[in-house]
């Protein structure tokens, strides 16, 4: 049916030639794949790809400066601003022009709230600008050097107009500076003074604070996982129970519950006391600081450690221990030899998913966290949701999200991703 | 990411309630945010069961007022806004008024004038702080303490707060600058009047932070209204500030040990905004509503329920008593006569401008 010299092409059955009818074949089913697949990957890249890089642009963008100050800001182009001395007339009156029209557009105020991020004071001082200017005449009204000025101080230091010179550019790297506790100057980036800095001390927690949480529930979940993979069913089904029964309750039930345990009138003090290993004036603090957090996390974290140890221990054979016995190994050299390897795919796959949910927790620190144990998911809902400073709260998620890759890249190259199994 | 989440979903419910109540001039459903809790619980009594039985329409509670300002934005941005009125502090009113995403309201045509004829803009006066700003009640922030744990002299001074020697023992805060950095300068002996001149300066913020710092290691730093009355009945701390309305459910609802202090109570005002950009028949829904719900009984009726005082002058002589207590409410108002003689007045623009510079500045020093 086909021929086999060298020299001629191998034909299929219909006489087209088969290297070109595989790749016919092989096509169609990548586009039949591929169509199976549409409906979720367009559901992904809707909801989940796109809102998540339209967030993170805005760390970059800062178009709001030039669009509502236009003539201002390529008046301000020429103005020397480390000279120490105010810009010229022409910048006043641009100036007086673009802030006549934002009042009337009712814009002036997002564009003050924008530059009074960089300093405090521009937010009332473009409002009462606005309120004044919307009456001028910008032809026949000037000078309006003099004018700013009257209507208010602030328009007669340099500082201001610095301010609005160095966050002018439609791009601006002053978010992630700011997000690393700096600042851009017109100078160039500075450090902020230091009784404004908290984001990088808020960064160190995050991960150290993470880091311990993982290790908890390793330390915890290994003797569960364990038992869970080798009791009788009978008993490993009601331990089961007993592991997922958190998932099933409400995460804020949880964390309130463990406000109740821990708190200074609490169970736990209150078992101490009556114990009398506690005196009753120097009752344990163990909320509202690190402690909370990390104790209300383990917990709430521990069942996504236990699962995957679970799923990977199960597929142990447990001859390989009696093996191990029968060969001499004590009880410890069998399991740490024999038994402990074969289980880390498992121990990897659980601290993986444990750490990147801790990393990004926001409600349990929130509660239970007091001062000394908030996240740094914490300020980025705070600049989500009350100092609307989207600009910065994308910028710290964007250094949050590339920290994470950057962990999961040492991770892949310092343990394997392929030494990771959620299941058998 | 969430609130474009938030917006695609309900995007659709809202086309197609848009479009079945396109016939009439009014829509029948409508949207309207709060706080929640007990706070809610007096609107519905108050406002939305009367405003339903009397028209049929059907109200739809979501509890978003703290973070209102950021989903309106959100809303505005994505061109779909889902509520029609919205419950919010002065503060937040003023700035969504600012930014054109709230609607004008002219008071003397769309809210109700008093039984007796007077005009709204005269009824409300000094409350109407904003042209957006429709208020509804004043309320303020202020402190609880324990009365079995403070010894045989109660506190009756807000700086009782910063003198750990009498009154040994915990006490909770807010956790931002507004308001904590004003008791701080009002106990280090500012005048009230100096205060907001005094906070401008660096000198000032610092001496504040100072003030603060005597009292840091006992303090339970707290970042919801709910979380002081649960330590106060918990007995965790000996006292603690949250807004008045709930000190009271704490004190006369729950029967706790607790007492208040009037001193020093900061106050605020709490009211409604219309969202800018609905559509003619939920804008008309939305004007109807709210000139029910503010008229002179109405807001008098709020106060059976919450002791919050309502912002009409001819509200006042109408407060009666607790609709389940049967105790009179008057007393327990931030604008009683002795009590609104103690109140401080917040300084909104100070706020606006500092409040980003002095979190940070506050954070970073909570963290030290």
């Amino acid at each position: 049916m086909v021929n086999s010299s060298p020299n001629s092409i191998l034909l299929s059955a219909d006489g087209t030639p088969l290297k070109k009818s595989l790749s016919r074949s092989l096509r169609q089913q990548k586009i039949r794949a591929l169509l199976l697949i549409s409906p979720l990957l367009i559901f992904i890249l809707v909801a989940f790809i796109m809102p998540i890089v339209s967030m993170l642009s805005r760390s970059v963008e800062n178009d709001l400066v030039s669009q509502t100050l236009p003539a201002t800001v390529s008046a301000i182009q020429s103005w020397d601003a480390l000279s120490g001395e105010l810009p010229d007339e022409l910048v006043y009156k641009a100036f007086a022009q673009d802030i006549q029209n934002a009042a009337k557009a009712k814009v002036h105020t997002k564009v003050a709230l924008r530059l009074n991020y960089e300093k405090s004071g521009i937010a009332s001082l473009f409002k009462k600008t606005a309120r004044k200017a919307k009456k001028w005449d910008i032809e026949t009204d000037g000078p309006f050097k003099e004018k700013l000025i009257k209507v208010h101080k602030g328009w007669g230091e340099v500082e201001v107009w610095q301010t609005i010179k160095t966050h002018s550019p439609r791009y601006t790297s002053g978010y992630f500076l700011n997000a690393v506790d700096m600042r851009k100057t017109v100078e160039g980036a500075d450090f902020q003074p230091e009784d404004k800095t908290i984001l990088i001390k808020l960064f160190q927690r995050t991960l150290i604070m993470s880091l311990i949480i993982t290790f908890s529930c390793i330390l915890l979940g290994y003797p569960v996982a364990w038992l869970l993979a080798n009791l009788p069913m009978r008993q490993a089904n009601l331990l089961m129970i007993l592991v997922l029964l958190p998932f099933w309750t409400s995460l804020l039930v949880r964390t309130s519950a463990w406000k109740v345990m821990l708190q200074q009138q609490g169970v736990i003090n209150d078992i101490l006391v009556q114990l009398s290993l506690v005196s009753d004036d120097a009752r344990l603090i163990m909320i509202n600081n690190e402690i909370g957090t990390i104790v209300a996390m383990t917990h709430i974290l521990l069942p996504f450690m236990i699962l995957p140890m679970y799923s990977v221990m199960q597929t142990i054979p447990p001859s390989y221990l009696r093996a191990a016995k029968s060969l001499g190994a004590t009880n410890w050299t069998a399991f740490w030899r024999v038994y402990f390897p074969q289980s880390i795919p498992g121990i990897g796959a659980g601290s993986i998913l444990v750490f990147i949910l801790a990393i990004g927790y926001y409600i349990t620190p929130e509660i239970v966290g007091g001062t000394k144990g908030v996240f740094i998911s914490n300020r980025i809902a705070y600049h989500i949701l009350k100092s609307l400073n989207w600009g910065l709260a994308a910028a710290l998620g964007t250094i949050l999200l590339v920290a994470v890759l950057i962990l999961y890249w040492t991770y892949d190259k310092i343990v394997g991703i392929d030494n990771v199994k959620l299941g058998g | 990411m969430n609130f474009t989440k938030t917006i695609m979903t309900t995007a659709s419910a809202a086309l197609i309630s848009s479009a079945a109540f396109a016939g009439g001039h009014m829509s029948m459903e409508m949207t309207i945010v709060s706080w929640g809790g007990a706070y809610s619980a007096s609107q519905l009594k108050a406002y939305h069961e009367p405003y339903s039985a009397k028209t049929g329409v059907t109200i739809l509670n979501d509890d978003s007022s703290s973070t209102a300002v950021a989903q309106l934005r959100a809303m505005n941005e994505a061109n779909n806004i889902t509520w029609d009125v919205v419950d919010v502090e002065a503060a937040p009113a003023m700035q969504l008024c600012d930014e054109g995403l709230a609607l004008e309201i002219d008071p003397d045509t769309m809210l109700a004038p008093a039984p007796d004829g007077t005009p709204a803009s005269e009824d409300f006066g000094d409350m109407l702080v904003s042209e957006c700003f429709i208020p509804q009640i004043v309320y303020s922030t202020t402190f609880g303490y324990r009365t079995d744990l403070v010894g045989d002299t109660p506190p009756d001074n807000v700086c009782a707060v910063f003198d750990t020697k009498t009154y040994p023992g915990k006490r909770s805060l807010f956790s931002v600058p507004i308001n904590q950095m004003e008791w701080a300068l009002l106990c280090d002996g500012v005048a009230k009047s100096d205060i907001y001149d005094v906070l401008a300066t660096e000198e000032g913020q610092d001496r504040a932070l100072a003030k603060l710092d005597t009292i840091k290691d006992d303090v339970i730093w707290v970042s919801s209204g709910s979380d002081t009355p649960q330590l106060l009945a918990d007995g965790e701390v000996i006292m603690g500030a949250t807004y008045n309305g709930r000190l009271f459910s704490l004190i006369e609802e729950q029967k706790q040990p607790v007492a208040m202090i009037w001193d020093g109570q900061v106050m605020d005002l709490d009211g409604w905004i219309i969202p800018a950009g609905l559509s003619p028949e939920r804008q008309a829904r939305a004007l109807d509503y709210v000139m029910f719900a503010t008229d002179t009984q109405r807001l008098a009726d709020q106060a059976k329920y919450i002791s919050y005082g309502p912002a009409r002058a001819s509200s006042a002589p109408l407060v009666g008593k607790h609709a389940d207590l049967g105790i009179d409410m008057a007393p327990h108002m931030p604008t009683a006569p002795e009590n609104l003689s103690r109140a401080f007045l917040m300084n909104y623009d100070f706020w606006a401008d500092y409040r980003d510079d002095l979190d940070a500045k506050f954070q970073a020093w909570l963290a030290k």
